[in-house]
């Protein structure tokens, strides 16, 4: 059985805000049955403050999921739209001590279900991401259609590239063996699309096209780490030096030292000199091989 | 005869304490079992006074390795083999699978094909579709609803191109047997090997492998009150074999690695009781079961039993509750000392529930609250009451908690529920 943290057992075996908030103006369904977990969240935003007054969550799901909604519930009462949109799962794990890395993705549909359910107040659509692949690395949830584009993307072609890029199988390992037959399978693809046309890049002669190179190559990056609830904003050049802002779940991401160096070393090919990337504002980056 | 021992255990070494021993409803019998105490009593002098290399010619070693091959006896008579040297120890029922698989495919090798079920234990799913990189042709035979092989793609899948057959005897999950004998013989008329995973029948109800199409068969001692550690592969005489493990002369080189002598004592005795009691058991262990079954379906709405309930173990119940989550329920049964499964995803840690679930098509609304309760002999009418006290109303709890259904009504209502990815 899983290792849950006290405060994962409190919030599910008494679980606050398990209701139907009466005379809701904010819903937000996430999940579904078939993926064996699923979140209403029901709020009450008051219109002239946008300050959530009453929210309540109705889940199916296992333990985690239940947790990760009853502390979504209460993070989020009293805080006012503005500030709840900016709640990471990261926040809602943290909240409950911390969630098993398997377990992350209950964080997550927490998250979203805010998303919607502040989208559904404004009168727009939440747009779901979601691919539906098999689940390759357990551990950050990745599955193989995620895992597929990213090597079609940046021609990778070995298990450390791949675990550089995407964070598969960076934590326990075990999926090393799948991820290898995923990239298999990719090599194949490419083989037999012919070879691949590239072009070895040339150095960019003005700080304009510096810019606009580094630009492209972040524009690129944007949807994995969108992927994963983060961004990246470019803040400034200077010679060699790449500043970048970190935000969103990216930013305190106990993975972000891993994403900056995969990022410096897409600048570096694009760019065609060795860049050195310095996060900017924020970022925490944590000591090497710290997971946490 | 004490069941359970109730002191608490410090380590001497490290002064380490282990939490008290739980005392509750243990119904996870198909995961592990309790060590007989009989069985305790029987491995016990093999870690203490007869410490000696079973292979030695001195008297250390003598005693040793005639216990070994009265333990071979006694699994000889569990599974009703012809010879005692029919059997060989393994250290688990993995090791054993695996050894019957690879031994088939080296044994016949211009046979490049393998035929087993979406439904196996992963230690057979696993290594075929290692091998069906390595270039073999795997013919995956789906079930039915209930779990019952597709007998005609199983006959239609059969030809001398086969090398081997590895069927599971009982369902892990569902407790559902597969007409073993019956497709051993159709096997036999091609000239392909028959393994077969007995682990969930082995001590559960009579086997007889004399006289059958059976050329190789796997248990596991920790199944049936033996220690985990240990098991037996069965090679019928006359079988084509290659090792897995090599490298020494014991188990006549079909085996090699100095035995585990207590877990192989201990094996044998839990055959010896398994073989004894098997008859009245098994009406026992039915009964409850059957009361437990009937209790819930009563009690529960929207609730329904996974697999053949007509052809299956005594001693397994699987129920799967609609619009609830497994893993959920598990931990509420824990809250109530109550140990028991569920093959939902958020369990095992995958997104998807099981296997054995998805290849019996099992509706999407009940295929991740499929709970398994699996007894023993050990399995008591008290153990069974507080199952039937408590687990209606932690799903009554669960289902109020949950979008998908209305609890005053009493009725799912999916349809007012359709979130934004389905």
């Amino acid at each position: 059985m899983w290792n849950y943290s006290e405060k994962v057992k409190e919030h599910f075996f008494t679980p606050r805000n398990a209701k139907v908030v009466e005379e809701a103006n904010a819903i937000g369904d996430v999940g579904s049955i078939s993926c064996g977990d699923a979140l209403r969240l029901t709020l009450k935003v008051n219109p002239d403050s946008e300050v959530i007054e009453d929210a309540g969550f109705q889940t199916f799901g296992c333990g985690s999921a239940i947790a990760s909604s009853s502390a979504l519930t209460e993070i989020i009462i009293g805080k006012s739209l503005e500030q709840a949109a900016s709640i990471s799962n990261q926040d809602i794990a943290d909240y409950l001590d911390g969630l098993p890395p398997e377990k992350m993705h209950c964080s997550v549909m927490g998250m979203e279900a805010l998303h919607a359910a502040i989208a559904n107040y404004r009168g727009e659509t939440f747009v779901d991401d979601h691919e539906e692949g098999e689940l390759i690395c357990k551990c950050f949830a990745i599955d193989d259609a995620m895992i597929k584009k990213v090597v079609a993307q940046n021609s990778l072609t070995t298990l450390e590239e791949v675990i550089h890029y995407t964070k598969a199988g960076g934590a326990c390992t075990a999926c090393h063996e799948k991820i290898e037959w995923v990239l298999e399978e990719c090599i194949e693809d490419y083989q037999a699309a012919g070879a691949s046309t590239e072009v070895a890049p040339k150095a960019p002669t003005s700080i304009v096209q510096k810019v606009k190179r580094v630009e492209e190559v972040l524009d690129q990056l944007r949807p994995q780490l969108q992927a994963d609830g983060g961004d990246v904003q470019l803040s400034d050049i200077d010679d060699d030096m790449v500043f970048l802002t970190l935000t969103g779940a990216c930013s305190g991401c106990g993975l972000s030292g891993a994403t900056l160096a995969m990022i410096e070393q897409r600048l570096s090919e694009a760019l065609g000199e060795s860049i050195t990337v310095y996060p900017v504002g924020g970022a925490r980056i944590p000591e090497a091989g710290g997971v946490s | 005869m004490s069941l359970f021992n109730k002191t608490s255990y410090t380590s001497p070494l490290s002064g380490a304490r282990l939490p008290d021993p739980i005392e509750g409803a243990y119904l996870d019998n198909n995961a592990t079992t309790q060590v007989d105490p009989r069985v305790v009593d029987a491995m016990l002098p093999f870690l203490t006074s007869f410490y000696g290399n079973p292979s030695s010619i001195h008297q250390f070693g003598r005693p040793v390795g005639q216990a070994i091959e009265t333990a071979r006896q006694q699994v000889q008579g569990l599974i009703g083999a012809e010879f005692a040297s029919e059997v060989v120890f393994t250290s688990c029922a993995t090791e054993a699978s695996t050894t019957a698989i690879m031994s088939a495919i080296e044994a016949l090798p211009d046979r490049k094909e393998i035929i087993t079920s979406k439904v196996e234990h992963p230690a057979t799913l696993q290594l075929c579709e290692h091998l069906q990189r390595k270039g073999y042709t795997i013919h995956w035979i789906p079930v039915d609803k209930k779990g019952r092989i597709d007998m005609e793609s199983y006959k239609a899948a059969l030809s001398d191109q086969v090398a081997v057959v590895s069927m599971m005897w009982a369902n892990n999950e569902t407790g559902t047997l597969f007409p073993i004998r019956g497709m051993a013989d159709l096997a036999k008329q091609h000239g392909v090997l028959f393994h077969t995973d007995a682990v969930q029948v082995a001590g559960k109800i009579p086997i007889q492998v004399a006289n059958s199409g059976i050329d190789l068969l796997s248990l596991s001692g920790h199944k049936f009150h033996a220690p985990k550690g240990v098991g037996a592969l069965y090679i019928r005489r006359g079988t084509k074999y290659r090792p897995l493990m090599r490298g020494g002369h014991q188990e006549r080189g079909r085996r090699a690695g100095t035995e585990n002598v207590s877990g192989i004592v201990a094996l044998g005795a839990a055959s010896e009781l398994a073989m004894r009691s098997v008859q009245e058991d098994t009406a026992r262990i039915a009964m409850l079961r059957d009361r437990l079954e009937h209790g819930l379906l009563a009690r529960i709405p929207n609730a329904f039993v996974t697999g053949d309930a007509s052809n299956r173990v005594p001693n397994t119940c699987n129920i799967a509750i609609e619009y609830i989550e497994g893993e959920s329920v598990l931990l509420m049964l824990n809250q109530h000392g109550i140990a028991a499964s569920s093959g939902s995803a958020c369990t095992s840690g995958s997104l998807e529930p099981s296997h054995v679930m998805r290849a019996m098509d099992i509706p999407y609304t009940a295929a991740h609250g499929a709970i398994r309760f699996s007894l023993s002999r050990f399995t008591t009418d008290e153990m069974i009451d507080q199952v039937l006290a408590v687990l209606p109303d932690i799903v009554k709890q669960l289902r109020t908690m949950s979008p998908y259904w209305n609890e005053t009504e009493g009725k799912p209502h999916e349809a007012e529920f359709a979130p934004v990815f389905a």
